[in-house]
């Protein structure tokens, strides 16, 4: 069965996306990673560490060759920051994917849509293949089509909440309108709440806290990779519609 | 003569006239895995042999953390 997510051109052998973030140390990270079975890693920008040679990296871990790297611009409050983080993520040489991800709220970490729809048209006019994480609103959503966005990553829940999907039926709106690939972002916080987002149509998952904050990550991780399978087979294989009254599943033909 | 640099932040004297190749090899950091920014403009890898600091750059060096 031949189903694989392509954006711009680049093939993703999972639709499951992890970040690296929050973990007990770079190990715990790799092994969470591999497990979750995602060929797509999100990273932050941050100042190197210049006065201590020895130490460590993360790409030491995740290898870029292996990995597909998702710069984000995680922390950033202004147009202008996220621009300059972005820049400098590509400038890196190692990726032309951004996660555009500019903070409107410090509280609800909710983005600010006019700096992230101003920030998709730069930086996609840039030639970067700029994925934008926003609310589950469906009007930004075309916005950002229109603005050049690759795809889209509508929110589940507030980043690091674990509340699931909150919203599901505007989830189903963009993914009727929105014409580009719909990857649920943050929020999410069981497998459960994966296998819902495919369920619905959702091309990919992108989560962090869920597995690097679970009691035992790699576990979780394992957890996650099974979710985003079968929530994929589930929305392939068509599911039956609700209904309020019973229907029997043996036949009353032959009863005695 | 040394010359003052603001580092990632940081007040650092250093050698007068070193490139930013020469400041990464000093640093020990792998330039393929790092950008560079001097006085708030993004210096091209293709660029780091040629550009010399000057006294009183101010000169980040990022890479790649953890992050979601």
């Amino acid at each position: 069965m031949d189903d694989k997510l392509v954006i711009k051109g680049i093939e993703f052998k999972s639709r499951l996306w992890v970040g690296t973030g929050k973990y007990k140390d770079f190990e715990e990270t790799r092994k969470a990673i591999e497990a979750s079975g995602a060929d797509v890693v999100t990273v932050a920008v941050r100042r190197t560490n210049i006065f201590d040679s020895k130490s460590e990296n993360l790409l030491d871990y995740i290898d870029p060759k292996k990995y597909k790297i998702l710069p984000n611009t995680a922390g950033c409050y202004t147009l202008e920051e996220a621009l300059r983080y972005a820049r400098l993520a590509r400038e890196t040489g190692i990726s032309d994917l951004i996660k555009i991800e500019v903070i409107g709220d410090e509280k609800t970490l909710f983005p600010d849509s006019c700096a992230t729809l101003k920030a998709t048209e730069i930086l996609a006019k840039e030639g970067f293949i700029v994925l934008p994480y926003i609310n589950d609103d469906p009007v930004m959503a075309l916005r950002l089509v229109d603005a050049g966005a690759s795809a889209v990553m509508p929110l589940a829940a507030p980043i690091g909440s674990g509340l699931g999907i909150r919203n599901p039926y505007n989830l189903k709106i963009i993914l009727e309108q929105a014409k580009v690939p719909i990857i649920v972002d943050a929020g999410v916080g069981t497998a459960s709440d994966v296998a819902l987002a495919m369920e619905l149509g959702c091309d990919a998952v992108l989560l962090n806290t869920a597995i690097a904050g679970a009691k035992d990550p790699i576990a979780m991780a394992e957890a996650m990779k099974y979710g985003v399978m079968a929530g994929r087979l589930a929305f392939r294989a068509g599911r039956i519609q609700r209904k309020l009254y019973a229907t029997a599943s043996s036949p009353i033909e032959g009863m005695l | 003569m040394n010359m003052k640099l603001k580092l990632n932040g940081t007040e650092t004297e250093l050698k007068d006239g070193l490139t930013i190749t020469g400041l990464l090899e000093t640093l020990k950091i792998d330039p393929g895995r790092v950008a560079v920014e001097v006085n708030l403009k993004i210096v091209k890898k293709c660029d780091y042999g040629k550009h010399a600091l000057t006294d009183g750059d101010a000169v980040e060096i990022v890479n790649f953390v953890g992050g979601g």
